[in-house]
């Protein structure tokens, strides 16, 4: 676990920018070039998502992935922000991530509190082992039950998706809790406690600030499975309606069909809102992700 | 200041819990004056009740969320049930019948190969970058910033734009080469279409690798290499000598986690092939999905049993192999 700790700091990742400034070796530049010629792989075909929603649907059809639009015609995202309802998708997709992210954070950190704080109790620690079960559950293994059952309790929409996300997150995020409790002193909330203080103060006013680096990578993680998921909100929500983005990106294939500019504005449309995200937030992202993926 | 409660409970008792009590901590119950805070030697402490109040609501909705619907899944398997009204008992039929059907056996047969194929590509890839990204190279907060995208963007809609260049720009190419398995969509054809599923899931899972990669290369101390560059050893022979056996624990972690996500493959293939053509491309996902129309509900259950003690299985392997790692 020592060993897995140390690169994970974001300090510590950042230090190779100081090989600009002359040190002993000069850059790798065949490395270099190597790199940016595969980095190709990955922006390529955001130029072409981008490329191929600003041309006009005559191009689109007749010209080559790879061409630049010319003439510039905005009026694909126009088209697609109406026929696929942009800022109803748009407006739940973000619902269910910000339930997703704050109802993960919150649920995890008090159980993962209660949970180390209790481990003498048995309660507390069978649920430990009971909440980590879902690390050994896909989601395709209980999904027709969960179908059945949210539908009978009126979940069948996207307060049951965020309900759900929240649940297949907390083993892992109560995981990351639970490691990094540990390694904060009792005496800390001892004195807390003395100065009056009760459990819930305590926790939201001393433990919860220094769950902070946890929680970003809690956050960072049930961002990204939520916003991005089809396989969960595609079978749990039952009216199109209250659809994600990307589900909808799946009901709109046949009328896209024939006008590929709408159909990559509508893309384009639903994966910027990630991209800009993770371009602000680029440092957390992988530190937080390298943390949780190690963990 | 109270540095020795910890260790000495009795003395700090009357005081502490005094206090707490008086500030309206739902200890509401009589006899609560005594508490114990850490653990003695012989009894258990007395536990602030708001402590239940952190952890019992979760385990509730937990309960009916994930464990009611596995309980009833695995019950269900066991019966002829269509997914509503009435339904018999029948025993291990499902599981027996689930066992000789084509379909399945194909897509259990179609998720491990991918799944494998996958694996070994994304882990060579996301090493390689791993190792280009931590050495001198120019450009590298941007690099390693665009090797990333990938992992926040939408499986299913990457899906879709990959869908588009492989259905119009790469035959497109391959008939300008003259290459005569790329002139028609590889979508298409039911022997290839399963190299674009393994292209853009690798395209996708490679950050996550990759980073995993970057934090156990810089976990080597620098002096490894100085030591083997005075011993004469450079580039490829320290990154197979030295580098390689170094991050032998990532690599585990990586294909053990790797192979678990790709196990429930579904978005990507949604957005590519839809299974098809034909049922060439079928996930057990995808499947067990189908038991929600074809009145196979109990026999789709049986499946996901039957998929849930494989992942299980893996599970148990991650945990073994990273707990071995911890003890390192």
């Amino acid at each position: 676990m020592s060993n897995t700790t140390t690169p994970a700091t974001p300090r510590d990742q950042s230090t190779p920018k100081h090989g600009g400034k002359n040190r002993r070796d000069r850059a790798n530049w065949p490395i270099t070039i190597v790199l940016i010629v595969a980095s190709l792989t990955v922006l390529v075909p955001l130029y072409v998502t981008v490329s191929m929603s600003l041309k006009t649907t005559e191009q689109a059809v007749s010209g080559n992935a790879f061409s630049l639009p010319w003439p510039i015609n905005f009026s694909s995202f126009a088209q697609a922000w109406a026929m696929t309802d942009f800022p109803r998708a748009f407006t739940i997709s973000v619902l269910v991530t910000v339930a997703t992210v704050a109802g993960t954070i919150v649920l995890a950190s008090l159980a993962s509190y209660a949970i180390v704080r209790n481990w003498d109790r048995r309660l507390f620690r069978w649920s430990f082992f009971y909440l980590l079960a879902t690390m050994f559950l896909p989601f395709p293994v209980v999904a027709l039950p969960q179908i059945k059952l949210t539908g009978i309790v009126g979940l069948d929409n996207p307060a049951g998706v965020a309900l759900l996300h929240i649940m297949f997150q907390l083993s892992f995020s109560i995981l990351l809790y639970t490691a990094f409790l540990r390694s904060i002193p009792d005496e800390l909330e001892e004195s807390a406690k003395l100065d009056g203080a009760s459990t819930w103060q305590t926790f939201w006013k001393l433990i919860f600030p220094l769950l902070a680096p946890m929680s970003a990578t809690v956050g960072i993680f049930a961002f990204l499975i939520s916003w991005n998921d089809f396989m969960m909100p595609s079978l749990i929500t039952s009216d199109p309606s209250l659809q994600t983005l990307p589900v909808l990106q799946n009901i709109f294939q046949t009328q896209f069909s024939n006008s590929y500019n709408v159909a990559f504005a509508s893309y384009l449309m639903a994966m910027a809102p990630a991209i800009i995200v993770y371009l602000f937030t680029q440092r957390w992202v992988m530190s937080g992700v390298t943390q949780g993926a190690i963990k | 200041m109270s540095s020795t409660t910890s260790i000495q409970p009795g003395a700090s008792d009357p005081v502490d819990g005094g206090q707490s009590h008086a500030t309206g901590t739902t200890a509401g119950k009589p006899g609560k004056e005594r508490r114990v805070r850490r653990i003695p030697n012989t009894k258990k402490h007395r536990i602030d009740p708001m402590y239940y109040l952190f952890l019992v609501p979760t385990l509730v909705v937990f309960t009916l969320a994930i464990t009611l619907p596995a309980v009833m899944g695995f019950l269900y398997s066991f019966t002829d049930s269509i997914g509503f009204g009435e339904f018999d008992v029948i025993g291990f039929t499902n599981y027996i019948a689930a066992f000789s059907d084509p379909a399945i056996l194909a897509s259990y047969g179609f998720t491990l190969g991918f799944s494998l194929v996958t694996v070994i590509v994304v882990n060579v890839i996301s090493f390689l970058l791993a190792v280009g990204l931590t050495s001198r190279i120019r450009m590298k907060v941007a690099l390693r910033a665009v090797f990333v995208i990938p992992m926040v963007v939408s499986g299913i809609i990457i899906a879709y734009v990959f869908q588009y260049l492989f259905s119009n720009s790469l035959p497109a190419f391959g008939q300008a080469i003259g290459f005569e398995p790329l002139a028609t969509s590889i979508l298409a054809n039911p022997n290839l279409a399963w190299l674009s599923i393994v292209f853009v899931t690798a395209w996708q899972a490679m950050p996550m690798s990759m980073l995993i990669y970057i934090a156990g290369l810089l976990a080597i101390p620098a002096e490894v290499y100085e030591a083997s560059s005075i011993d004469g050893a450079s580039g490829w022979k320290q990154l197979w000598t030295i580098t390689l056996p170094l991050v032998a624990g990532y690599v585990v972690i990586n294909t053990i986690v790797s192979f678990k996500n790709f196990l429930n493959a579904y978005d990507i293939i949604v957005g590519l092939t839809n299974g098809g053509p034909g049922t060439a491309t079928r996930s057990i996902a995808m499947t067990i999905f189908s038991g929600f129309e074809g009145g196979d509900y109990a026999y789709q259950m049986a499946n996901a049993t039957i998929f849930f003690i494989i992942a299980v299985a893996l599970a148990l392997l991650q945990l073994r192999v990273t707990r071995g790692k911890a003890a390192l």
